[in-house]
């Protein structure tokens, strides 16, 4: 039974990640339909919890996989999770940059190059939508979700600004029994 | 220690031969990638750049903007993809391995360690409502990376409409991202050529 549920995980951690263009915001949809909608492995509300404790921590945003995969199937879970996202796809990258210097001025690659990023905002609002879904249910959650966007949107300082602000908000509003 | 003199001739025949391969150690892309992955807060975009070309000088700007450019064609997580092919490019096989755990091992912990802690503390009001708060500003950080990137990418209505159909896709209608993309991406590079054509 465990080893099913973890076979059922690479294969899912794997697609998400193979299919995915843009970048870690653009796995989310994906990941959420699979772990989420299809399987029923975790709650929105978990899901939600999950992936806002990867924002909070250092490292590279994949990470947010790899703490899915520990709050399905514990360290087995996680290994399975991260391994199946990073190795496959680190292997394509590997044989792309070995053969770089060929494909960068051919013209596919530059047209490529320039149909994809579209079609990545629009994924990464999906994302954030799909995310704001999961994570919002009072408006509360909306004027912090909205507060970070803007300031996201109109500065370069590091988003764990933003996240601690929302955070202290969010603890006082509820300690002053707004919640 | 590489001294600069070695990285500005290299840097200088960048601009026109490729530069003879520098010499990175694989426990020092081991090293390099552990500070990227501890210094990145909230993504590591910043601190990649900020090790392997400023601090380390590995790359150049111009040789690192060719690799992230890659990087974002390519399937999966951009950074990571990036990550592997320097260590590739300094260590080979190895080097890409070495890179990707320095990369990872440390911040997993950490993430391990937080998530524990979390759990230690899931029924404090402080948490629930401190968590609550996160979440939803985490969301609101996904917003922002979209309007941001979005002002410079669609500016022109065919990027738009594209955008627009992978949001109503994906966002609204669920659809799976395969099936999406699958559609979406040919015509859009078809699209891309076509017009690439009549710009001449």
């Amino acid at each position: 039974m465990k080893d099913d549920i973890l076979w059922q995980m690479a294969f899912a951690f794997f697609f998400t990640a193979i299919i995915s263009v843009g970048g870690i915001s653009t796995m989310i949809p994906e990941i959420h339909r699979q772990i989420v909608e299809t399987r029923g492995w975790m709650t929105n509300e978990q899901f939600a919890t999950a992936f806002a404790i990867s924002q909070v921590a250092p490292g590279p945003n994949i990470l947010m996989m790899t703490m899915m995969g520990w709050r399905i199937a514990g360290w087995a879970g996680l290994t399975v999770a991260t391994l199946a996202t990073v190795i496959p796809t680190s292997i394509i990258a590997l044989i792309a940059g070995r053969t770089e210097e060929r494909i960068e001025h051919a013209r596919w690659y530059a047209m490529t190059k320039r149909a994809l990023p579209p079609l990545v905002v629009g994924l990464i609002c999906a994302s954030a939508l799909i995310t704001a879904q999961a994570a919002i249910n009072d408006w509360l959650g909306v004027v912090l979700a909205a507060g970070v966007a803007l300031y996201m949107a109109t500065t370069k300082s590091n988003p764990l600004v933003p996240l601690s602000v929302a955070v202290v908000i969010g603890i006082v509003a509820a300690r002053f029994g707004f919640f | 220690m590489d001294s600069p003199k070695t990285d500005q001739e290299a840097e200088q025949k960048t601009e026109h031969e490729s530069a003879p391969p520098k010499q990175v150690s694989r426990f020092e892309l081991f090293n390099g990638f552990l500070m990227v992955g501890l210094f990145g807060f909230g993504g590591i975009a910043a601190a990649i750049y900020h090790v392997v070309v400023e601090r380390k000088k590995w790359l150049s700007a111009r040789e690192y903007a060719a690799v992230l450019g890659l990087g974002q064609v390519l399937p999966g997580a951009n950074l990571v993809n990036i990550t592997a092919v320097i260590g590739d490019r300094f260590g080979g096989l190895w080097g890409a391995v070495l890179a990707l755990l320095g990369l990872t091992l440390a911040p997993i912990l950490i993430l391990v360690a937080l998530a524990t802690l979390y759990d230690q503390f899931a029924t404090n009001p402080d948490v629930i409502a401190g968590t609550k708060a996160a979440a939803a500003g985490a969301a609101g950080l996904i917003f922002g990376t979209g309007y941001k990137l979005g002002k410079t990418i669609l500016d022109n209505r065919t990027a738009l409409f594209f955008a627009t159909l992978s949001f109503v896709s994906i966002g609204l209608l669920r659809w799976p991202l395969l099936g999406t993309l699958a559609v979406l991406a040919p015509i859009a590079v078809a699209f891309s050529f076509w017009r690439g054509r009549h710009e001449g």
